[in-house]
């Protein structure tokens, strides 16, 4: 399966973020290079890769927190990387993001977390905020722990209040920076439930950035394998787990031992242990 | 040197971000001002009350001590305003807000930058810049003149304490010596020092975590760089204010 085909961004589907021969380096060393992604509207999309292939930094430049060096990102039709601040902060209210361990304001509790957004950007009246609060928290069910504060949730439960937060605002695209790490097996299974039913109820588009093949998988309809910089795979999670590439086998399957190597780099084993100097 | 003028640079640069934020921020949401002073403020007061007061006391001691040897103790009321209003009110208060205030607001908009709170507000397209920073930076720069006065007043009071109570200083003379003398220029100056200060000593604070590097050590660094520099930055402008006063 040739990679290319299903991330090169097809003007004739209708595409809500387009990434179009992206490049970025952190100092001298590149990250992303030559980087073409296309997400569909509706579905839920998986990037998944090892770590430090640049999945977290595809999202900070899809979302506008960093600027790229070449190339140009389209989210819902507008160019993130040319919009001023106002135009960039009108997008993202379209954009809910949950990050990797909530990022909760620690000052506020639950129901104030989830009504920050609302509070900052619209003017309803006290009551209709309940309303909404209470019931974006019933949707996660935490409406119980609405008078909790963040530093007396679980790791689970804080992802799933941030979540609440993330769809507050009605948003067309939600984003998920590594949803699954760190939980336990049922909040685990509680996130995936909650992905997949949000962007089927609310009818959103999600991408979901992980290194977790096995949850990402079973949620996903179609995802994008990176490596150094640049997608090495696409397609539907079926896809991925029959693909002739080694290293696709290698990442979907858990291998030790593969195109990525078990052992850095490094002089030969025998030379090394009798050297009397650390190279 | 070459640090020192990029990061001057990187200073004034975030504070006319700050200035550019002031006007929509400081008038559309007033509370979250308020609710800074009280915080910048009430953190401090305890250690300014103590420390103004000892300070007044050694003031008092070494005023007496010196202005007798020339027969001078009748004018230990005004050497130590002068001292106080002048100098050592809106010094040692900003340094004493620098350790304790300072330190609070760098190290809580660091630990925001180390979990990500700044990066979600940004993703909630609120600029924490107006939402944070602005908020924490006025209410350091409205604290720090109150807190100098509080500082000034419990001094005098100190100094009150030994020169009249314990080396037997006349009250009477003690106070008219000190209103003929003082005039209205002696604690402006005071005054403008402590708003320089105040937003010296708020935009280190400020800067210093919205720009530390988002780790536990990133965050420790930055809170205390931020004592350090406000130290330097402190001293370096009073001599600048007093020359250019003088």
């Amino acid at each position: 399966m040739d990679p290319a085909a299903d991330s090169l961004p097809d003007a004739s589907t209708d595409m809500i973020v387009e990434v179009d021969r992206l490049g970025f380096s952190r100092g001298n060393r590149p990250i992303l290079d030559d980087l073409s992604i296309g997400i569909r509207r509706g579905e839920v999309t998986a990037i998944m890769g090892p770590s430090g292939t640049g999945k977290t930094t595809l999202l900070r430049l899809i979302t506008g927190q960093l600027e790229p060096e070449r190339g140009d990102i389209r989210v819902d039709g507008r160019h993130v990387n040319r919009l001023s601040r106002r135009e960039l902060y009108e997008l993202r209210q379209d954009i809910g993001m949950l990050f990797q361990q909530g990022a909760l304001l620690t000052d506020y509790d639950v129901f104030e977390n989830v009504a920050f957004p609302l509070r900052e950007h619209t003017n309803l009246p006290e009551r209709l905020i309940r309303q909404v609060v209470l019931t974006k928290l019933h949707a996660v069910g935490l409406r119980g722990a609405a008078r909790m504060m963040p530093s007396e949730l679980s790791g689970g439960m804080a992802r799933r209040v941030a979540l609440a937060r993330a769809i507050v605002m009605d948003p067309k695209l939600l984003i998920y920076d590594e949803p699954f790490a760190g939980l336990d097996p049922i909040s685990l299974g509680v996130v995936l439930r909650l992905i997949r039913n949000m962007n089927d109820a609310l009818n959103i588009t999600s991408i979901v950035v992980s290194h977790d093949v096995l949850q990402t998988a079973a949620v996903a309809d179609r995802s994008f394998i990176l490596a150094d910089g640049k997608v090495v795979a696409s397609g539907s999670p079926e896809q991925l787990r029959t693909h002739d590439s080694g290293f696709v086998q290698q990442f979907m399957h858990g291998l030790a031992d593969g195109p990525v190597p078990f052992h850095y780099p490094a002089p030969d084993y025998a030379e090394h242990l009798l050297s009397r100097r650390e190279s | 040197m070459r640090e020192s003028i990029e990061k001057l640079g990187a200073v004034t640069l975030f504070f006319g971000r700050v200035l550019a934020a002031l006007p929509q921020a400081a008038l559309s949401r007033p509370g979250l001002v308020v609710a800074q002073i009280y915080n910048a403020g009430t953190v401090s007061l305890i250690l300014i009350m103590i420390c103004g007061f000892f300070v007044g006391m050694v003031l008092g001691l070494q005023g007496y001590d010196s202005l007798s040897r020339f027969s001078a103790e009748d004018s230990l009321g005004t050497l130590s305003a002068l001292s106080l209003f002048k100098e050592l009110g809106p010094v040692v208060t900003a340094l004493l807000f620098a350790g304790r205030a300072g330190t609070s607001m760098t190290s809580e908009i660091g630990l925001m930058r180390a979990t990500d709170q700044l990066s979600a507000m940004e993703m909630m397209a609120v600029d924490p810049i107006k939402r944070v920073v602005l908020p924490r930076f006025l209410g350091g720069v409205i604290a720090m003149p109150l807190l100098v006065a509080i500082f000034n007043a419990i001094g005098i009071t100190g100094t009150y304490a030994i020169g009249v109570s314990v080396m037997g200083v006349d009250s009477g003379v003690f106070w008219s010596q000190l209103l003929s003398t003082v005039d209205l220029s002696d604690v402006a100056e005071g005054i403008f020092k402590s708003v320089v200060f105040g937003i010296a000593a708020s935009l280190l604070a400020v800067f210093e975590g919205y720009t530390c590097t988002p780790t536990a050590e990133g965050v420790g660094a930055a809170t205390t760089r931020t004592v350090v520099e406000t130290a330097v930055s402190i001293l370096v402008l009073d001599y600048l204010i007093t020359a250019a006063l003088i």
